[in-house]
């Protein structure tokens, strides 16, 4: 029994760990205050938590391809797409040619920055926080102020209610389901596809991948424009859900994404977790953000302080997961 | 094969080349546009006294923290790592500063007249004490997550660059508190026989960083650990040790940066004192030719690249173009600058060179 028990522990540990987590928090969060009870809360995580779910999941391809991989320009593509597409809104082009322009320019972005780590061999996270500062330039070149959205589709989308059945009162809206649809898409690419595998070889052991016969290069430029392909959603369902872009967007979004894939199990070094992780580690976010808001005395920065200590509490539980596999 | 003369081939082949001919074309671009950039004057001041004054002056004045941080992110770069934090441990340190000089204490009822008086809580050596404790444990805490709880620099230094600018927020209530206590404004204001004080403490800083790394083997030590930090270990060198030393004297840097910076604008901001300094340190460092990996490095090229990237921003802002546009074009120099150093670069440069030889050689 014991045998048996260890090997599934050691496999779905750590996503058992997340939920665990996520319930408990919740828990603690509908005992100190009750109206957390209602499930309307439960979808609000979704519905506020819509980019950074987007967001997260990229982040997680990109952490799994390993070799130090890590996208730090979520945020600024994030700022980017909602600024530019703003903008072209306001000189009254058609939204079904801005977010298709928007998801494209995101692939592109993403792919270059692969390409300049996989092909000219500079560090993940010099190329990329260097797209993080491009992207936020870029977005404060279009408009040094916020520019708002009036357009009446983005006003549809981003306003009207969907209601979920058999629960009173409860809804969500359209941008929210944007997560939640790509968190399948990213199930079936990563368990599903040759991509897929090529991702959790390469994380593990990038050289025997490569002797293996496996395209890691087009992997990993694949794996960032996916990222900056989630990121451009992201902007696209932040723009709509603030009816705005700014190029201060989604300040310190990086972090918040990388602690959810953290907290999710995904360890740093790569290979090793999944993105159902990512979407427990995003609820368990939202829900410690939702319980500081309902805490009406705690001030906003005291989220940014958490979502750090938080990263750091889920990077030591992972380091004594991994140390425990080695060994044992 | 003709010999190429040994200085030529040092100055081809010195880190302080490149930075320098970038500084020369920024300057000569200055004078072009702005006739009387150059223009030296000297003021009597009735605040501060008889001091130089010009646009030399203030670049090397205001650009006296970026030169401190990038003294501290060389050392860090050396040892493989790199901190992100420096803008977040700015904004801490000015903010340390701000709060001990806030004369409303506690449940005092606040009024305008309290608020604004030229006067101070804490004695001013106090406060300097309190800014550098306070940069210099963030230093350390970054350094011990790094060397002791391995977490990947990038992570562990990320989190205090989001995180502190929390805390910073926190310590001053997430208020911007405006100083008005005229001692303190000395660190960015004042002058010393008619020079900035912000340059003597970047000299001073820079000569105990010289001393500290070529004086002693610590600096061989932070080469041999950004080279190969395995290896280092083998060899009896205790590389967590150098790696904690080098983010806590970046934390220090970051700390003295935040006093100057915050004695300038007679301000506190937790959003926004020292933003984006990271990207201006990394690009400082990089220019100054000590790569991302690690490795060689060379405090002083590092403060002429941060010198260099000085004006570019002081150029750039008199021509009209907002500040945070200018982060696009940084981000895209940062880039140029690390493939124009990277290996793949070099050995072109080197194919070519060569090649124009031999042919000198078969024509000779």
């Amino acid at each position: 029994m014991a045998q048996r028990i260890r090997p599934f522990l050691l496999r779905y540990g750590s996503l058992l760990t997340t939920f665990a987590i996520f319930l408990l928090v919740f828990f603690i969060g509908g005992r100190l205050y009750p109206a957390m009870q209602k499930p309307q809360v439960f979808f609000n995580l979704f519905i506020n938590d819509s980019s950074l779910l987007l967001v997260a999941i990229g982040m997680t391809m990109v952490i799994l391809s390993g070799g130090g991989g890590i996208d730090l320009s979520v945020g600024g593509v994030i700022a980017l797409t909602s600024t530019a597409s703003a903008a072209l809104l306001r000189s009254g082009v058609s939204p079904y040619i801005v977010i298709p322009l928007m998801v494209v320019m995101g692939i592109a972005f993403g792919a270059l920055m692969g390409w300049i780590i996989q092909t000219l061999k500079v560090q993940p996270f010099i190329a990329t926080l260097m797209g993080l500062y491009f992207t936020r330039g870029l977005a404060y070149i279009i408009s040094l102020t916020s520019v708002t959205i009036k357009d009446p589709v983005y006003k549809t989308l981003a306003l009207t209610p969907i209601y979920i059945p058999f629960l009173p009162k409860t809804y969500i809206y359209p941008t929210t389901l944007v997560g939640p649809i790509m968190l399948i898409v990213a199930i079936y690419l990563t368990f599903f596809t040759r991509f897929g595998r090529t991702v959790y070889a390469m994380g593990n052991n990038e050289q025997s991948a490569l002797l293996m016969g496996l395209s890691v290069t087009r992997t990993k430029m694949a794996v960032y424009a996916f990222s900056g392909f989630c990121s451009a959603l992201a902007g696209i369902v932040f723009s709509m859900s603030l009816l705005a872009g700014y190029g201060q967007f989604a300040t310190g979004m990086e972090l918040d994404a990388i602690a959810s894939v953290v907290m999710g199990g995904t360890a740093l070094s790569g290979g090793v977790g999944n993105v159902i992780g990512t979407l427990f580690g995003v609820l368990i976010h939202g829900t410690i953000v939702s319980i500081l808001q309902f805490n009406g005395t705690l001030s906003s920065w005291w989220t940014r302080i958490g979502v750090g200590v938080l990263t750091l509490i889920f990077i030591g539980i992972q380091s004594l997961f991994y140390m425990r596999k080695k060994h044992g | 094969m003709k010999q190429q003369t040994p200085l030529l081939k040092r100055i081809r082949e010195s880190r302080l080349l490149w930075p320098f001919v970038a500084w020369v074309i920024i300057l000569l671009f200055d004078a072009i546009v702005e006739p009387g950039f150059f223009k030296l004057g000297i003021l009597d001041d009735p605040v501060y006294g008889k001091h130089l004054y010009g646009n030399l002056v203030d670049i090397f004045n205001n650009g006296a923290p970026l030169m401190l941080v990038a003294i501290g992110m060389t050392l860090v770069i050396a040892t493989g790592g790199v901190d992100l934090s420096v803008g977040a441990v700015i904004a801490i340190s000015a903010a340390m500063g701000a709060v001990l000089i806030n004369p409303a204490l506690g449940n005092q009822l606040i009024t305008n007249d309290i608020l604004t008086k030229n006067a101070t809580n804490t004695p001013l050596p106090l406060i300097i004490l309190a800014d550098l404790a306070a940069g210099t444990l963030c230093g350390l805490w970054n350094g011990l997550l790094v060397s002791r709880a391995r977490i990947q620099p990038m992570v562990a230094t990320l989190i205090l660059m989001v995180a502190g600018r929390g805390i910073a927020q926190l310590i001053t209530n997430g208020q911007i508190m405006t100083i008005y206590y005229t001692p303190y404004f000395w660190f960015g204001n004042g002058y010393i026989l008619g020079l900035p004080v912000s340059i003597y403490i970047v000299v001073l800083v820079f000569l105990l960083a010289w001393v500290l790394i070529r004086k002693t083997a610590i600096g061989l030590f932070i080469e041999s650990v950004g080279i190969n930090a395995k290896s280092t270990y083998y060899s009896g060198i205790n590389e967590q040790n150098i790696k904690l030393l080098a983010y806590t004297f970046c934390g220090f840097c970051g700390a003295i940066a935040g006093l100057i910076l915050s004695s300038y604008v007679h301000s506190a901001d937790g959003n926004n004192n020292g933003l984006n300094y990271e990207l201006d340190a990394i690009l400082a460092v990089v220019m100054g030719g000590t790569l991302m990996t690690g490795g060689r490095f060379s405090i002083f090229a590092s403060v002429i690249g941060a010198l260099v990237i000085w004006t570019f921003t002081v150029t750039v802002y008199s021509l009209g173009v907002p500040a945070n546009a200018l982060l696009a074009a940084k981000a895209v120099l940062v880039m140029v600058v690390i493939l124009l150093y990277s290996d793949y670069t070099r050995r072109l440069m080197n194919r070519l060179v060569e090649r124009r030889g031999s042919q000198h050689g078969t024509t000779n």
